[in-house]
């Protein structure tokens, strides 16, 4: 326990102030409106899908919640289950094994709710594309709010990102 | 890279009058006829042989079943079995190597050849949706190939009796995860089995390759599995230059040792903070992912990617790195290595991780060695590889790493392989950087000639890669397969589970951290 308790004072907190994002991030037409976008604010719940991807994405998702970043003092956290989450975080190309997931599990998340396509493979396919495999674009599947570019986006993106989704200002 | 394997393969199949030819490679494949493909299996097996992989091309509307095979300090030896003209099924080699089974399942759903003697022939990768008659890695299947979806069911194993009842998990997890489907067969709080279903990560990436040249290939293969995606780029590009008959630079073949091991380092901790947090621990969680992130923040500064990607490339790398760059890199790797050895002793003496950890999930050294479960989760039952020793590739065979092994197999024996890996890489990579060759990092890659091939592993922190290749005209890929350490590791994580808690699954399934992507391609 002495040691746990030292190596805690002695690294003190790393948390810093959120960076510049490197990659655009780009806010669509969304159709929900700004009282709900502002209730968002204080406590957003994030439902994370893998919709086929190499995995890198979810490396930088995970450094989100890392205590360099440490998400949820944004009041943004990662839910177990859609039935509890506002927003859908989906990563990859959307295989073709994993559409009718995809869209089960936005169907299963409460309106009103938001989606975001993170990584160049969600946004548009990316090095994958559009194949006998991959449908290529999560938007092909279900409606999407916010597109993160980036093979991964840096957990600044990512977090600018899911801010720019609810409105935060950067 | 080490075929001595092949000469005694040779012998013993001489003194078992099998009839076969060489075909000088480099490297050299054994071609047998199709009725003996079972019985050089048989004899490999009773050699104590691993079956690295099994996989299948075809080439002018005819197939070929292929395999590799390794055994310790002798290497690896290639095999292959051309089948005639129409035909389209092939010898099982289930009877001897069950790891076959999935591979063959997979042979099956893609070209549509049939392994005689397999015992279960449900579709692995293409799930029931797609149509039974599409087989996508035949060459007159096109890689936009629009298929239809269909009705269909998977049919998994079941049991009856009172009180025994079933959990289906996924494809969509709790965490943030890749995408799988597990299901369960419990009795109380016990598993009595746990199925895999996989295939949803899959994206074609064995057809994309097909369509490309080795320098755009690499990019995909950077995308196998992207916390792998210096050793899967590594292996691809390895056997590419191998068809080639050219070997990099001595920097560029240091240059990549550094960048795999500082990945080996970067999600052996990741690991260790994981397993620490699914019993519970954030504080290792904590300390972990802050060490990760360091890693990741000096890999953008000086090779502008925090995961590494696309720095390994067809003829060398990238990056080079200046003297102050070497000398960060150092700095930065010792520290690291030092806080996690201070982090192993905290580690060490907490009392309720140890209690959660020791004694789950073991898998005994037999299992271990029937399958040839690969990297950590081998090394942790005492099966004693290591392809950087094993295939000595350069630049391991001047400095070939110390291999940790050690007993019991479980999620404790799984986290100390990993604790001490980090040391081994802390160490490798500082012998690395002092004895950095002078030199070029990259030449141009001058595209193979048609017909020629390689065959390449890379130890990647997970396990061994293998990757092989063949080139068709005009530099364009005419095959190539790949096998991540997943595709062993996954039936090693069926095994080790029996028995074990509901709750210490995801413990157990982390220790493990196979990759879907990689299983699935």
């Amino acid at each position: 326990m002495q040691r746990i308790l030292r190596k805690i004072i002695k690294v003190g907190t790393v948390t810093e102030p959120l960076g510049r994002s490197e990659q655009t991030i780009e806010v669509l037409g969304s159709e929900l409106d700004r009282v709900i976008r502002k209730r968002f604010q204080k406590s957003l719940a994030i439902r994370q899908v893998d919709a086929g991807s190499c995995n890198a994405c979810e490396l930088e998702i995970h450094a989100m919640n890392n205590p360099y970043y440490d998400l949820e003092r944004f009041g943004v956290h990662f839910v177990a289950s859609p039935r509890h989450a506002d927003l859908l975080l989906v990563t990859g190309p959307v295989s073709r094994n994993m559409e009718v997931a995809l869209k089960m599990t936005y169907d299963a998340v409460p309106n009103p709710k938001m989606v975001i396509a993170a990584g160049d493979c969600a946004v548009c396919g990316g090095e994958f594309g559009c194949t006998y495999a991959t449908v290529g674009a999560v938007s092909q599947v279900i409606p999407v709010d916010v597109l993160i570019h980036g093979c991964p986006p840096t957990p600044t993106d990512l977090i600018r990102g899911i801010l720019m989704a609810v409105g935060l200002p950067e | 890279m080490n075929f001595t394997l092949t000469q005694t393969l040779v012998s013993r199949l001489h003194e078992a009058a099998i009839p076969l030819e060489t075909r000088e490679g480099p490297p050299p494949c054994l071609q047998v006829a199709e009725g003996q493909w079972a019985k050089v299996a048989q004899i490999a097996r009773q050699e104590g042989l691993r079956l690295v992989a099994e996989w299948a091309s075809e080439e002018n509307g005819a197939f070929t079943i292929h395999a590799a095979y390794a055994l310790g300090a002798q290497g690896y030896a290639l095999a292959a079995t051309q089948l005639g003209q129409g035909v389209e099924e092939f010898p099982s080699l289930v009877p001897h190597y069950s790891v076959a089974a999935r591979m063959e399942r997979i042979i099956h759903d893609f070209y549509g050849l049939k392994p005689l003697g397999h015992p279960d022939l449900r579709s692995w990768i293409k799930h029931d949706s797609w149509p039974e008659e599409a087989f996508p890695l035949r060459k007159d299947f096109a890689l936009n190939g629009p298929l239809h979806r269909h009705e269909g069911s998977y049919p998994f194993i079941g049991t009856e009796g009172e009180g025994s009842y079933e959990i289906p998990v996924g494809p969509v997890h709790a965490g943030i995860i890749e995408p799988g489907h597990f299901r369960f067969q419990v009795v109380g709080e016990q598993i009595l089995n746990l199925e895999e279903r996989l295939g949803y990560a899959h994206k074609g990436i064995e057809k994309h390759f097909e369509s490309r040249d080795a320098v755009s290939a690499a990019r995909m293969a950077a995308r196998s599995s992207g916390d792998a995606t210096v050793a899967h780029s590594w292996a691809f590009c390895l056997a590419a230059e191998q068809a080639a008959g050219r070997a990099v630079s001595p920097r560029a073949a240091h240059l990549r040792a550094v960048l795999c091991e500082r990945e080996r380092m970067a999600n052996h901790i990741g690991d260790i903070g994981a397993i620490c947090n699914d019993a519970a621990w954030t504080f290792m969680q904590m300390q972990c992912q802050r060490l990760r992130e360091d890693l990741a923040r000096l890999h953008h500064r000086l090779f502008g990617h925090r995961l590494l990607m696309d720095l390994v490339v067809p003829g060398g790398v990238t990056r080079d790195l200046d003297l102050d760059g070497i000398a960060r890199l150092r700095d930065q790797t010792q520290a690291v290595a030092g806080e996690m050895g201070e982090l192993f002793k905290i580690y060490e003496e907490n009392t309720s991780i140890r209690e959660r950890v020791i004694g789950s999930g073991g898998i005994s050294t037999q299992d271990a060695h029937t399958l040839g479960l690969l990297g950590v989760v081998g090394r942790s039952a005492e099966l004693d590889l290591d392809a950087r020793r094993d295939a000595a590739y350069s630049p391991y065979d001047q400095c070939p790493p110390q291999v940790k092994v050690c007993r019991g197999g479980d999620v404790s024996a799984r986290l100390w392989i990993r604790f001490q890996e980090i040391q081994t890489s802390a160490q490798l990579i500082e012998k690395l950087l002092v004895d950095l060759p002078e030199g070029g990092f990259q030449e141009p890659f001058q595209a193979p000639a048609e017909g020629s091939w390689g065959f390449a592993v890379v130890e990647s922190w997970r396990g061994e890669i293998a990757t092989w290749i063949r080139f068709g005209p005009g530099g364009r890929i005419q095959r190539c397969y790949v096998r991540d350490p997943s595709m062993i590791n996954w039936l090693g994580l069926e095994l080790a589970v029996r028995e074990v808690p509901v709750p210490d699954f995801p413990l157990n399934n982390k220790s493990f951290n196979c990759s879907y992507s990689g299983h699935d391609l």
